[in-house]
């Protein structure tokens, strides 16, 4: 038995009185009768966040969240049930409520056996109690009282700290007995500048699956209070963006979330087993210039987007989606994979135990190219450089995506001009991938804040890329 | 479900431990709330039922006072021995929050002094064969709508209830049950190689005040086949008609930047607003929290304090902020039991329904989806992905993609012509369509 599979034990099960025995009896309700497949997810989550505002620590708070998701798949049919109370009879009754998606019923057995896991991309800690709560209003301090000592234009100073540990232990019909200790943090510094009656804001921040010394490694956090000022302090003198279609050069790093919404969304399974999205079909094609390979990778150590397991207990893997502009593969969670008689990628992802999983991205980025950035910047005569971005979204189904750049600059032949507002950019992911034509040699991955949503579901995830050229991107300002 | 009346004196039970725990533990001052709902929720694409899912959460948070310091704690767990530790926890991080001034609950001669029935109670004991009988058909609507339906998300039915009940060491302690049922469906259309996909829904407190399923599969279907061959358009100005459910949208923005969080953050583009024109006169916007059945209604905020009907802008001008009683002691102004934010917004109709509305723009974009974050709430700066329609002489010429539209909130509210009679009654934030007399639309 696995150390992690023995920790998720003594978290969880045993505080129940739940031992792994249960566990073969509540599958045994769950298999025959035209169930194809079922699991049990079993989480338990602590969060805690802090707050500094006005100088002054505002919010202390802690969040506990404990229970288990019972799902029964038959055919195409999920049936999916889950209770808070960790009590046998409970999850026996959240079992008959899942299976009842297939007709007709009758016992089975099963025998789950865990296996040793390969991947160990982050230490099974809790990263809570990494800094005393004295040292975490100390870090928030000094994190405020650096971004206020930069510059007498900083108003207004936000700094927000999470600390996070979730540990899961799941078990399936197939076998499956796998559980993940999963530490997470993060720290977000959020500056209001002001100038002559004009005010702008500026972000930053980062985090990983580490404890909170990581901040304060490096002087991260104080890094993160810098970045949000310089920010701030340059939208003050930032000019209407333009409006039109232009060459676009993205920096590197977080600008990544093109992939995660031009092609990232429309790779996963789910769509592409229901032919909705607009890369269905398209296995073997070309969708995007030959200098792009794309992967999405959830075995890097450390990082916001990886996991040891997936939440179906699948090894995360480094899954190639487009390799030199030829589309490979689909990203998979069992369910989506066994109808469509492929593998799971470990791409099975769920927000918490009262969610049913689905194919997710974990850290999604293109592999580095050949041209130096200045290269890049060097061949354009008018167009935008954008190297800082908030969200974005998709339509898969059209493949129109958008994203919105906080930090972007006018490119006037061939060098970076005056910074211009924030706008969104716009196109459509299959046309907007074949339109890269320069692919930089400086990959990046984000700082660790990443937050996807999908039908109502958040998880973490990375992006990242190097120094991109698109020949033509519509760019939603307001100027001429 | 237990009988409701018996799980409310349980939740209000469960509310008292936690404050007389908070006051045992040192507490000068405590809240608490416990919500508990239940639901089921199944979907059904291309004829077959997808997906069945029962729903139970239940949650417990509680807010102590140290004198001026606070901390919180929450958890799912309801059982009695999370009461005591998530009082502990909370009280632990009181201990090193900062004393701030502004911090305590509302003031206690605000609290509401009853909680008048608002009907929002209708449990709708739904069958699972029923519910997917209901979303077949609706998907079955879409389906046979056209044969450019090729595709399909599915429809989905859910229904949902559930009971919150608050307290606070004042002595108040309030509690009342409520339901939320909704139907949707999602389609997907295909002409030449490219497809599109659009969606309805219907939603309501009651299930008997739900669109018939085959309507809303219909709708769904007609919005899909309207978008089938989009183009771009070149960049351009324009006058802009936002259809009433992405209206919303605008409204919410308003809001977000009258909130006391945002002003005494400096966070706003309405900063000091309080007074100024920043709406034609012919606008009034108000909310009405005690409307029955209303989507948003609530007897009193998330701190206790009173609800009531207010103006936020009367006669294009703005008379009143958004605040909970943290922010107004930061502005040093009054709570306007906002705590939690505003409930039924609405704006007032001009005489223009779409089609009025659309004469009025002559020529121009309809939006009718967006897209996308890019909305800055410190300066106003808006520039969104778009898809609508072209509009010449008032007509609909043709569907168009791939645009942003782009220009500043302040601009945007000051140039709004009209709002239509087609008001969206679907969220608690009700409008009609809003022409808005121009902005920057991006595309080839």
């Amino acid at each position: 038995m696995s150390d992690l599979i023995q920790i998720a034990n003594e978290t969880i099960l045993t505080p129940a009185g739940l031992g792994e025995q249960d566990l073969d009896q509540m599958l045994g309700e769950l298999v025959g009768g035209g169930i194809d497949a079922a699991d049990i997810y079993f989480q338990t989550s602590r969060v805690e966040s802090w707050v500094l505002e006005d100088g002054i620590i505002k919010e202390g708070s802690h969040n506990i969240e404990q229970g288990a998701g019972i799902r029964a798949i038959s055919g195409e049919k999920t049936g999916f049930a889950y209770s808070d109370e960790l009590q046998l009879p409970a999850l026996i009754a959240a079992a008959r409520a899942a299976r009842s998606i297939s007709r007709s019923g009758n016992q089975g057995s099963v025998q789950v056996r865990g296996l040793p896991l390969q991947n160990r991309l982050y230490a099974p800690i809790n990263p809570l109690p990494s800094l005393t709560e004295a040292e975490k209003v100390e870090l928030l301090r000094q994190v405020d009282a650096e971004a206020r000592c930069l510059d007498p234009r900083v108003q207004q100073v936000i700094v927000s700290l999470v600390g996070a540990q979730d540990v899961m232990l799941v078990a399936a019909t197939d076998g499956t007995l796998s559980a993940d200790v999963r530490p997470l943090i993060r720290l977000n510094v959020h500056v209001i500048a002001e100038q002559a009656g004009r005010r702008e804001q500026g972000s930053s921040g980062g985090g990983a699956r580490q404890s909170f010394q990581y901040l304060l490694d490096e002087q991260r956090a104080l890094g993160y209070a810098r970045e949000a000022v310089r920010q701030a302090l340059l939208n003050l003198e930032a000019v209407e963006a333009p409006a039109g279609c232009m060459p676009v050069v993205l920096g590197p790093g977080w600008p990544g979330v093109l992939l995660h919404e031009a092609v990232g969304h429309g790779l996963e399974g789910d769509f592409n087993r229901k032919g909705t999205s607009a890369f269905s079909g398209r296995i073997g094609e070309q969708v995007a210039s030959r200098l792009c390979t794309v992967v999405d990778d959830g075995t890097l150590p450390g990082r916001r987007g990886s996991l040891n397991v997936d939440d179906e207990g699948t090894p995360s893997q480094n899954t190639v989606l487009i390799e030199n502009g030829i589309l490979k593969g689909y990203m998979q969670d069992k369910h989506n994979a066994r109808l469509m008689q492929s593998e799971s990628t470990g791409n099975g992802r769920r927000e918490s135990y009262a969610h049913l999983p689905m194919p997710r991205m974990t850290n999604t980025y293109m592999l580095p190219g050949e041209h130096a950035p200045e290269e890049i910047i060097a061949s354009v005569d008018k167009g935008i450089y954008a190297v800082n971005f908030g969200g974005g979204q998709v339509d898969i189904t059209s493949g129109r995506f958008v994203f919105s750049a906080s930090e972007a600059y006018l490119i006037e032949n061939g060098k970076v001009a005056a910074p211009v507002k924030g706008a969104t950019l716009i196109g459509n992911g299959p046309e907007a991938m074949t339109r890269i034509s320069m692919v930089g040699n400086d990959l990046q991955l984000d700082a660790g804040v990443g937050v996807c949503g999908k039908e109502g579901q958040s998880v973490p995830v990375g992006v990242g890329q190097p120094t991109l050229k698109l020949d033509e991107l519509t760019v939603g300002g307001t100027g001429a | 479900m237990e009988r409701i009346e018996q799980r409310k004196a349980h939740l209000e039970q469960l509310v008292s431990e936690l404050l007389d725990e908070a006051l045992r533990q040192g507490a000068s001052a405590a809240e608490a709330g416990v919500s508990s709902d239940a639901g089921l929720s199944l979907s059904v694409r291309m004829g077959e039922p997808e997906t069945i899912e029962y729903t139970r959460d239940n949650g417990l948070g509680v807010t102590v006072f140290f004198g001026q310091q606070k901390g919180s704690a929450s958890t799912s767990d309801l059982s009695p021995s999370a009461v005591k530790e998530t009082v502990q926890a909370a009280c632990n991080f009181a201990r090193y929050t900062s004393p701030d001034d502004c911090a305590g609950l509302a003031d206690a001669q605000l609290m509401a002094r009853e909680v008048p029935d608002l009907d929002l109670y209708h449990p709708w004991d739904l069958e699972v064969a029923r519910g997917i009988e209901l979303a077949t058909e609706c998907e079955a609507a879409a389906l046979g709508r056209d044969p450019r339906i090729v595709n399909s998300e599915g429809a989905s039915l859910n229904t949902h209830s559930g009971l919150h009940v608050y307290g606070n060491t004042h002595g108040f302690i309030g509690g009342y049950p409520s339901s939320r049922h909704s139907l949707n469906c999602a389609v997907v259309g295909k002409q030449d190689e490219s497809m599109q996909r659009d969606y309805w829904y219907t939603h309501s407190r009651l299930g008997d005040l739900l669109e018939l399923p085959e309507r809303v599969g219909r709708m769904a279907a007609d919005r899909t086949l309207a978008r089938l061959g989009a183009q771009k358009l070149s960049t351009r100005q324009a006058p802009v008609l936002f259809q009433a459910d992405v209206a919303v949208g605008l409204l919410r923005s308003f809001i977000g930047a009258i909130r006391g969080s945002a002003l005494y953050r400096k966070s706003s583009f309405l900063l000091d607003a309080l007074g100024e024109t920043v709406f034609p006169a012919f606008v009034r916007i108000h909310e009405e929290p005690l409307l029955p059945r209303g989507l948003g209604s609530a007897p009193y905020d998330s701190e206790g304090v009173a609800t009531r009907t207010q103006d936020f802008i009367r006669d294009g001008v703005l008379c009143s902020y958004v605040l909970d009683s943290y922010s107004a002691r930061k502005l040093g102004m009054q709570t306007t039991h906002n705590g939690g934010g505003v409930r039924n917004l609405r704006i007032n109709s001009g005489e223009l329904d779409r089609q009025g509305l659309l004469r009025e723009m002559t020529s121009g974009l309809l939006v009718t989806e967006l897209m996308g974050q890019g909305i800055n709430p410190v300066t106003g700066d808006y520039s969104r992905g778009a898809a609508g329609f072209w509009v010449e002489n008032g007509e609909i010429q043709y569907p168009v993609e791939e645009v942003t539209i782009a220009g500043n909130l302040k601009d945007m509210f000051m140039g709004l012509l009209a709002v239509g009679t087609d008001i969206e009654t679907r969220t608690s934030i009700q409008t009609g369509s809003w022409l808005i007399d121009r902005m920057t639309i991006a595309g080839d």
